[in-house]
C-alpha cells in the first residue's frame, strides 16, 4: 500500500496523531523502553513491529496513559498525555493483549457498560451494543456469558468495547494473536475500515506478514529503541529479499549451478546437506529474480525454485546484527 | 465498501463500527460510579448463588443459633435471639463485604482494570461503584435478617427507627470494610485469596467479638481483646438501636471507626489501583 493511495492519511504540516519524544520505562533493573521516538501522521495505520521482550506494550502503555514515563513526552493530537491524561483518553480507544472484556456479564453488557461510561443513556447505549455485536457476527451471543465465548470471540468484543465512540487514534496491542486465519482477516478489515473514516490506529506485531499487510509505516523496535523506521517496502529493500531456494535435478550440477548463482545475485551460496540442494541470500529482489534466468540459460536442471518472504527473523538480524547503517540507511 | 473478495470474511459494515459522529460527553463520576454499581449488581443476576449468600445464609444463621444454642446459652431461644440478633445481623452482612474486592482481583486478572482506566471517566468510578454494589447487598442481607427476626418473635423495642438506624449503621460499616478487601485484593492478586482471606477474616473477628456470647463469661484476658475488637463495637451500638437503649457514645464510636478505616483503606486501594 502506497502512502499517495489513500485520501485518509494527512498531508505534510497536518497535526501528528501521536508522538513521542525520547519516551524512557524502566522496572526495577531492566530497561523496558529506551529513548522512543515515534511520529504518527493521522489516519495512518502504524505498526510497531519487534519480538517478546522489544517493549511494545510498554510503549503503547505509555501512549495510551497507563503508565507514566520515566521520561519523555507524548503528545496524542497534539495534547500532552502528562498535562491532561483525561482529555487524551476522550480521543484514544485500546484493546490490549488480553482481551479485556468482564467474563461474569454478557457480551451486551460489556458493551452497555462502556457505552454508559462514555456517556450514552438508557436505549442509546441499548442501541450502539446492539449494532456493534452485530457488526462483529456477535448478535446471536449477545446475551450468553462472556466466559462461554470462544477466544475469537472474545477478541472481537474487545475491539467493539474499543469502538463503542468511534476513536481518534485506536491502540491495538498485538490484536490476531492467537487468533485462526478469518479472524485476523476480520480484524484487518476493521482496521482499514477505520482508516477510511479518519481514525489513526497504531497496532503492534510480531508478525512482518500483517505489519506487510497493514501498514503504512513501520518502526521495528529492539530493547526499547527503534532500530529501523519506515515504510514496509523500505523495510523489506533494507534487508533484501528472502533466500533463493534451488534443487538441481542432477547432483552433478550443483557445482555449476552454484557459480551461476552466485554470479547472477551476488550473494554467498550455501550447499545443503541434501546433494541436489542449495540456496542463496540474494543482495536484493531484482537480484533473486534473476537467478532463474541464469540458471536456465546456463543449462541447469531444475526441480525446485524459490524465493522466501524476508522473516521477521531476516530482517532482525540484518537490523540489529551487525549492520548499523542499514537501519540508518531506512530511517532517513 | 472493499473487502478482499478472496477473503472469507463477510463484508464489515463500516457504517455500524464507526458511530454516528454525535458521541456525547463521557459520564461525570457520579454516573460513571452508578454504572459501576449497576454492573456489580448484574453478577447477582449472573451468578444467583451470591443473592443466596446474602438472604438464605443470613436466614440459616439465625435460625439455627437461635434454637441450637439458645437453650444452652440463655436458657431459651427466645431469649437469645433477642441477644443474638444484631450480632447475626452484623455478622451476615459483614459476610457480604469480601465482593468488590474479589471483582477487583479478578478484573486485574483480566486486563478488565486497563480498559476502565483508559476510558475518559474518573479514575476511582470502578472503586466506588464496585463498593456501592456491596453495599446494595449488605442492606439485603440486613433486611432479610431484621425481617426472618422479627417472624421468629424478635421484640424491637427500638421500633422502626431503631431498626433503621441499626440497619443503616451496619451497612456504613460494612461499607468502610469493603475498603480492606479491595485494598487486599490488589495486594493478593487472586481471587480465591481475597476470598480465603475476607472469609478467615471476618469469621475470625466475628467469634473474637461479643456477637454470640457476653464478654464477661470469657477469660480476661480475651474480654480485652474482644472489648477492643471494632465489631463489638457495633455489635453493642446495634444492639441498643435494636432495643431502644441506645447510647449516642457507642455510635458515634463505630462512626469514627468506620470513617477511619475508609480513611485508611480506600487511599490504600487508590494507590494499588493507579498502580496496578
Amino acid at each position: 500500500m502506497e502512502l499517495g493511495d489513500d485520501p485518509a492519511v494527512a498531508r505534510e504540516g497536518d497535526l501528528p496523531a501521536i508522538v513521542a519524544r525520547g519516551l524512557v520505562k524502566r522496572f526495577d533493573d531492566v530497561v523496558a523502553v529506551d529513548g522512543l521516538d515515534l511520529r504518527v501522521p493521522r489516519g495512518m495505520v502504524y505498526c510497531l513491529l519487534g519480538p517478546n521482550g522489544a517493549g511494545k506494550t510498554t510503549a503503547v502503555r505509555m501512549l495510551a496513559t497507563l503508565t507514566a514515563p520515566d521520561a519523555g513526552t507524548v503528545l496524542i493530537e497534539g495534547v500532552d498525555v502528562r498535562d491532561d491524561g483525561a482529555r487524551v483518553r476522550r480521543l484514544i480507544g485500546l484493546t490490549g493483549q488480553l482481551a479485556s472484556v468482564d467474563d461474569a456479564m454478557s457480551g451486551e453488557e460489556n458493551l452497555v457498560l462502556i457505552a454508559r461510561l462514555l456517556g450514552l443513556r438508557g436505549d442509546r447505549a441499548r442501541q450502539r451494543a446492539r449494532r456493534l455485536l452485530a457488526a462483529f457476527e456477535l448478535a446471536d451471543d449477545a446475551g450468553r456469558l462472556v466466559k462461554t465465548y470462544s477466544g475469537g470471540m472474545r477478541r472481537r468484543l474487545d475491539l467493539a468495547a474499543s469502538l463503542v465512540v468511534t476513536p481518534r487514534v485506536l491502540f491495538l496491542d498485538e490484536p490476531t494473536t492467537g487468533l485462526d486465519p478469518v479472524g485476523r482477516l476480520r480484524v484487518w478489515a476493521v482496521v482499514r475500515a477505520l482508516t477510511r473514516r479518519g481514525t489513526t490506529v497504531l497496532l503492534t506485531t510480531q508478525q512482518l506478514e500483517e505489519a506487510d499487510a497493514l501498514a503504512h509505516r513501520i518502526a521495528v523496535l529492539d530493547r526499547g529503541r527503534v532500530v529501523a523506521e519506515g515504510t514496509p517496502a523500505q523495510l523489506k529493500a533494507s534487508v533484501g529479499s528472502g533466500a533463493v531456494r534451488v534443487r538441481v535435478a542432477d547432483a552433478d550440477t550443483r557445482d555449476a549451478a552454484a557459480e551461476l548463482l552466485a554470479a547472477a545475485t551476488g550473494g554467498e551460496v550455501t550447499l545443503g546437506d541434501d546433494p541436489l540442494a542449495l540456496s542463496v541470500r540474494p543482495a536484493g529482489e531484482r537480484e533473486a529474480a534473476r537467478a532463474l534466468a541464469a540458471l536456465t540459460d546456463g543449462g541447469v536442471e531444475l526441480t525446485e525454485f524459490s524465493i522466501g518472504r524476508p522473516t521477521l527473523d531476516e530482517v532482525f538480524l540484518a537490523l540489529t546484527g551487525r549492520d548499523e547503517t542499514t537501519a540508518e540507511a531506512v530511517a532517513a | 465498501m472493499k473487502t478482499p473478495t478472496s477473503s472469507p470474511v463477510a463484508p464489515t459494515h463500516v457504517a455500524d463500527i464507526v458511530d454516528d459522529g454525535t458521541a456525547p460527553n463521557p459520564a461525570g463520576a457520579v454516573a460513571a460510579s452508578a454504572a459501576f454499581a449497576w454492573r456489580g449488581l448484574l453478577k447477582i443476576r449472573h451468578v444467583p448463588e451470591q443473592l443466596v449468600d446474602a438472604t438464605i445464609g443470613p436466614v440459616l444463621l439465625l435460625v439455627s443459633f437461635t434454637y441450637l444454642f439458645g437453650g444452652a446459652i440463655d436458657g431459651s431461644p427466645g431469649a437469645y435471639l433477642q441477644f443474638v440478633l444484631p450480632g447475626v445481623l452484623v455478622m451476615a452482612v459483614l459476610l457480604t463485604t469480601p465482593y468488590a474486592g474479589i471483582a477487583l482481583a479478578a478484573d486485574r486478572g483480566r486486563g478488565v482494570i486497563d480498559r476502565f482506566r483508559s476510558l475518559p471517566v474518573w479514575t476511582g468510578a470502578p472503586l466506588v461503584g464496585g463498593v456501592a454494589g456491596d453495599a446494595v447487598r449488605s442492606t439485603l442481607a440486613a433486611t432479610t435478617v431484621v425481617a426472618v427476626g422479627l417472624v421468629l418473635g424478635f421484640d424491637a423495642d427500638g421500633g422502626v427507627a431503631g431498626l433503621l438506624a441499626g440497619v443503616a449503621l451496619v451497612v456504613i460499616f460494612a461499607f468502610a470494610v469493603s475498603w480492606i478487601l479491595t485494598a487486599c485484593a490488589l495486594a493478593l492478586r487472586s481471587e480465591s485469596a481475597v476470598q480465603g482471606t475476607g472469609m478467615t477474616g471476618v469469621f475470625l473477628l466475628v467469634f473474637l467479638s461479643n456477637v454470640f456470647v457476653d464478654p464477661a463469661t470469657l477469660p480476661a484476658a480475651l474480654e480485652t481483646v474482644v472489648g477492643l475488637n471494632p465489631i463489638s463495637h457495633l455489635t453493642t451500638a446495634v444492639r441498643g438501636l435494636l432495643s431502644g437503649t441506645s447510647e449516642a457514645g457507642d455510635v458515634v464510636l463505630v462512626l469514627v471507626e468506620a470513617a477511619a478505616i475508609t480513611a485508611l483503606f480506600a487511599p490504600l486501594t487508590w494507590r494499588g489501583y493507579r498502580a496496578s
